[in-house]
């Protein structure tokens, strides 16, 4: 039976090391998946709106 | 109902505080049990006032705490720059310890309350004011939580005034950048939680199906700050009555986690959070939107997940583990790439506008700021790496390192998000004076150029003299003779921060004058179409 720092320690240098790994990859690609270019453009420009008021009140 | 138990919450409070006090064992901590007391007995009397009144359902942004926000921020950073430069001349000129002052204005009291109070007070207040601000803009919806954004905001002054007090009176727990006792700690953490709250409450009622990209970065500041702030300060008070507790960790474990939470308030509070600011207001002050969003995505992802592995690297050479020292080391470096995406990412979106430079000196502070952001974050990196922190440790360097990073990432961007807020918030058209923002533009500019350079000709020169052996191999000089070595670098870094300083403070009357006496903005009036 191993301690639990090692057991941690095994885990952290492998599995958890590469699912961290591969999640960030995924994190890439999915930002420069094919058509996120349109969603991408809308976000950036969130900033430009409903700058005085919440949407949808009226004044 | 809830009118009634908030006095009862209100009276509780002032009553065992009160007891609290009668029974304390230190100064300190009874300064700050009458200190409750007063403010709850305070709010006692101002909520029984407003029982019965009619509740005004308030519609439109909740800009109440981000006004005040504004001013307390521009308040606490002067207060900050002033105590730091004070210090920067008691190190040049020991008889600024004055002895009628001993145990309270010394240089060791007041150092603590220096870095808090620009970290923490400065900072802090500028986040979450500016946090209120893009979250509620950047989601087009009303702060979620009703007066629960007030309560995060004067509970966190609370907490600074708690925090501040205490170095003076005494109350510290050694630990660099937390050294507020455990009651503190906890009363920090009531507010984080309720900050966490109304952040995420915003968010989720937002009318916009995307979250924009500076909410991501401040709500991972919010978490992560959560996380560091509990671990680090995990501590068994010696009494219920006194502000004295005593760590869970010792040794090399409670070294780690002192600087696993001291590195990422690095880089969570001071870089991620701001990062938030960028993300927001260079956009809006260029006016066009972000460079490219896909690279803020890359940026987000990989400082999150570089960051926190950095810790160990200040730590090289003592009793933690080679491994870990060099896994600080490497993931240090590494995080060069996302640093410097970043800010090619806020440096290019002033492409095709970047004439304004020459007519905005808002805009010019923000691409200092940036500038700033990306050559402290060059250099960082390159301290880590053991054969250069071998020279660089405990010097004056790392001090340069860290303010060249604070005052020019962290105060220019900060400067910028207050000169922008402020006509907006008290519905001005412009700022009272450009040309005050040009003198503390240049003022702070080369307060601080004044300050990192010398700090890097006294750190290596510092470094130098200590490694220095003869042939025999005995050590050249004695610690005295680096410190009187240092002496004219010191009066150079203490008048970068007079010119820092008075920079703070001619903001400080331009946002003063702007609510005061800049013409109000009026009613947009009917569009007429121009005549094409």
């Amino acid at each position: 039976m191993m301690d639990t720092y090692s057991l941690m320690r095994l885990f952290a240098d492998s599995w958890v090391l590469l699912a961290m790994f591969f999640f960030f990859l995924g994190v890439v690609f999915w930002a420069f998946r094919p058509g996120s270019r349109a969603v991408h453009d809308d976000t950036a420009s969130i900033p430009f709106r409903h700058e005085d008021k919440p949407a949808g009140d009226r004044d | 109902m809830w009118d009634y138990l908030k006095l009862v919450v209100f009276g509780l409070i002032a009553v065992l505080a009160a007891i609290a006090a009668s029974y304390a064992r230190d100064l300190a901590y009874g300064v700050h049990a009458i200190l409750v007391t007063l403010i709850a007995t305070g709010l006692f009397v101002y909520s029984l006032k407003k029982v019965g009144e009619p509740k005004v359902v308030e519609t439109g942004y909740m800009d109440g705490p981000i006004r005040v926000g504004v001013a307390l921020t521009a308040f606490w950073g002067a207060v900050g720059f002033l105590v730091g430069t004070f210090i920067a001349f008691q190190l040049a000129f020991p008889q600024l310890n004055f002895g009628w002052a001993e145990g309270y204005l010394n240089f060791g009291r007041l150092r603590p309350l220096h870095t808090s109070a620009v970290i923490f007070a400065f900072g802090g207040t500028a986040l979450i004011t500016s946090s209120f601000y893009i979250v509620q803009r950047t989601s087009g919806a009303r702060l979620w939580g009703g007066n629960l954004a007030w309560f995060v905001f004067w509970g966190y002054q609370l907490f600074i005034v708690l925090a501040a007090t205490g170095y003076l009176l005494g109350a510290t727990q050694s630990k660099e950048y937390a050294e507020p006792e455990w009651y503190t700690d906890l009363w920090l953490t009531v507010v984080w939680v309720a900050y966490l709250l109304v952040f995420l409450g915003t968010l989720i009622k937002r009318k916009e199906p995307h979250i924009y990209v500076a909410n991501w970065f401040y709500l991972s500041f919010i978490v992560t700050i959560a996380m560091l702030h509990v671990v680090n300060n995990l501590a068994l008070p010696v009494s219920i009555f006194g502000s004295k507790s005593v760590q869970l960790f010792s040794g090399v474990q409670d070294a780690m986690t002192q600087w696993w939470y001291g590195h990422n308030a690095v880089g969570f509070f001071l870089t991620a959070g701001f990062l938030g600011m960028m993300y927001y207001f260079v956009p809006k002050q260029a006016e066009r939107p972000v460079f490219s969003y896909k690279l803020s995505i890359i940026h987000f992802w990989a400082l999150i997940f570089l960051y926190i592995w950095a810790g160990p690297h200040h730590l090289h050479y003592t009793a933690l583990p080679d491994w870990a020292g060099t896994l600080g080391m490497v993931f240090s470096v590494i995080l060069w790439m996302p640093s410097w995406g970043g800010m090619i990412n806020g440096l290019m979106t002033l492409s095709g506008a970047w004439d304004k430079l020459r007519t905005d000196p808002i805009i010019r502070m923000m691409v200092v700021s940036i500038g700033f952001y990306g050559m402290s974050t060059f250099e960082g990196p390159m301290m880590s790496i053991r054969a250069v922190n071998a020279l660089s440790h405990y010097t004056d360097w790392t001090i340069g390192h860290v303010h060249s990073g604070a005052l020019g990432w962290n105060g220019m961007i900060t400067f910028g998000a207050l000169y922008f807020l402020t006509p907006r918030l008290w519905n001005r058209t412009g700022l009272y004076s450009l040309r005050l923002v040009s003198w503390h533009f240049w003022l702070a500019t080369i307060g601080i150029v004044l300050y990192a350079s010398s700090m890097w000709v006294t750190g290596i020169l510092e470094g130098l003299m200590w490694r220095e052996v003869d042939a025999q191999g005995f050590l050249v000089n004695s610690f005295a003779d680096t410190v009187s070595a240092k002496f004219p670098m010191y009066v150079v870094r203490g008048l970068g921060g007079v010119l820092f300083l008075s920079g703070a403070l001619i903001m400080c009357y331009n946002l003063l004058m702007t609510v005061l006496r800049a013409p109000a903005q009026e009613a947009e009036a009917p569009a007429a179409a121009p005549a094409e």
